[in-house]
């Protein structure tokens, strides 16, 4: 990886936002602040706006009311900033050509695409898979390959959603294993889960939501050991929140 | 043409006569899928993307187009190329290029359409990512293009099907020319209204093996392409 420049995509900074589609509210009123550190692990059941929260945030879409800002500015430009879906597409051609997409995309010089692809799939684990059309891995494998495509924009923070749901055990860790790393290498990663094992083995900060809003932020630490809020008990003590 | 002989005869000996109206024929269709996949492609993948009031009734139309009666394009490009008409001044009514011109207006709405449709919906697998990634418009249409390049097959193959069968265009505009314009389809026509049916079967047939061999070899590169990228 090259040298790290300033954080001009941090802090992210969610004032009073909403999003509304057609009546149906999915996020209500968030303040939310994204600093550099650890990974933000967003957490809340199904349907709590984890995902439309990270959307934002990436600034795929635009909020109802309120703004956000990404370095103090509304309109910072979102090359420096990635993301990874919950199941993320995959172009029809090889995973190395994948990662020649992205790298294109992301305005590397095509002179550099050759020694980024194999330190990319390297990274990931790939390495000896780059031929194979990116369709044909595994779910693991592919979730991978979205994190190398990713990390192809040398990106300052990365958004992550639900990145190990349709996961077995051995993939899950695989890919927990590459977001500490990542993390490690000094780029933000806010990533979203409901599965709580996930984001205390991950977690720097939790943001717990439940329905369309923010129920309690803080460090993990203090969210596991001593919860603010009754969602914030139940959600850590396994109890449904519906 | 030999006289008295059957269609399969004819067919076998490989009669001069009988092979330059088959290699006119595929000439002319294949010239113009290629033109009208040139338009018909990127108009329907921008189509597909784009978002703009009135959207809904182009397609509408667009898909209508497919349906477009051969007749009524020859006669429209009759209208054109006729000496007092508007491209009257290129000359080449009663040519095959006249076909090959009537042709691409026949099928590029067919292949638009059916682009359109593709893309849209690999578009909407897309788009996430696409946007994501910082990817503008132009790229997305080409990425889309070539992402879709194997379902699009099944698109010129419709439009392929469509120019090798009509005979309604061709024979306006191209005058069905015996030795210049005599295609396939205005060459069965001919024949079997003056009752000369050997040279009319073994074109039929011709037409069915080659339409059968095109659609064959497009299957098996769409087969092939999708083993190898996914």
């Amino acid at each position: 990886m090259t040298m790290r420049p300033p954080l001009t995509n941090l802090p992210i900074l969610l004032e009073d936002v909403s999003f509304v589609v057609r009546d149906v509210t999915i996020l209500d009123r968030i303040d939310l602040m994204l600093t550099p550190g650890a990974p933000t692990v967003v957490i809340g059941p199904n349907g709590a706006g984890k995902t439309t929260l990270l959307r934002l945030a990436m600034g795929l879409i635009r909020p109802t009311s309120g703004r956000v800002t990404w370095g103090g500015r509304t309109d910072a430009p979102a090359d420096r900033r990635a993301i990874v879906f919950q199941r993320p597409v995959m172009l029809r051609r090889s995973a190395e050509a994948n990662l020649r997409y992205a790298l294109a995309a992301a305005d590397v010089p095509s002179t550099e695409h050759e020694s980024r692809v194999r330190e990319l799939l390297a990274l990931v684990g790939l390495a000896s898979l780059g031929g194979r059309p990116a369709r044909k891995l595994s779910g693991g494998e592919q979730q991978r390959l979205a994190l190398a495509r990713a990390l192809a924009k040398d990106p300052q923070v990365l958004f992550l959603d639900e990145p190990t749901a349709s996961l077995d055990p051995a993939a899950t860790q695989s890919v927990e294993d590459l977001i500490r790393d990542v993390a490690a290498r000094g780029i933000k990663v806010v990533m979203s889960t409901h599965d709580l094992g996930e984001a205390r083995r991950l977690a720097g900060d939790v943001v717990l939501m439940h329905r369309g809003r923010i129920v309690e932020t803080n460090n993990a630490t203090a969210f596991f050991s001593n919860p603010k809020t009754s969602e914030a008990s139940r959600f850590v003590t396994g109890q449904l929140l519906v | 043409m030999p006289e008295n002989v059957s269609a399969l005869q004819l067919v076998l000996a490989g009669d001069p006569a009988l092979y330059a109206i088959v290699r006119l024929s595929l000439i002319v269709s294949l010239s113009a899928v290629l033109l009208a996949a040139l338009v018909g492609l990127p108009f329907g993948a921008w189509l597909a993307l784009s978002r703009f009031r009135g959207r809904e009734g182009a397609i509408v139309i667009l898909n209508a187009l497919m349906g477009l009666p051969p007749v009524v394009v020859g006669l429209l490009v009759f209208l054109l190329l006729s000496r007092s008409g508007p491209l009257g001044s290129w000359g080449i009514l009663f040519t095959p290029q006249a076909m090959i011109v009537a042709q691409t207006i026949l099928i590029a709405p067919i292949i638009a359409a059916l682009a359109r449709q593709t893309i849209e919906d690999l578009w909407l697998e897309y788009r996430d990512e696409l946007q994501a990634m910082n990817v503008g418009t132009l790229g997305s249409v080409v990425t889309l293009l070539w992402d879709g390049r194997f379902s699009l097959l099944t698109a010129l193959l419709a439009g392929f099907g469509r120019a090798a069968a009509e005979v309604g265009a061709v024979i306006i505009v191209g005058g069905n020319i015996d030795g210049f314009t005599r295609t396939m389809t205005t060459a069965i026509a001919l024949e079997t209204s003056k009752g000369d049916l050997p040279l009319a079967i073994g074109l039929g047939m011709i037409l069915i093996v080659i339409v059968v061999l095109v659609n064959a070899a497009a299957w098996g590169t769409r087969r092939f392409g999708e083993r190898m990228a996914g």
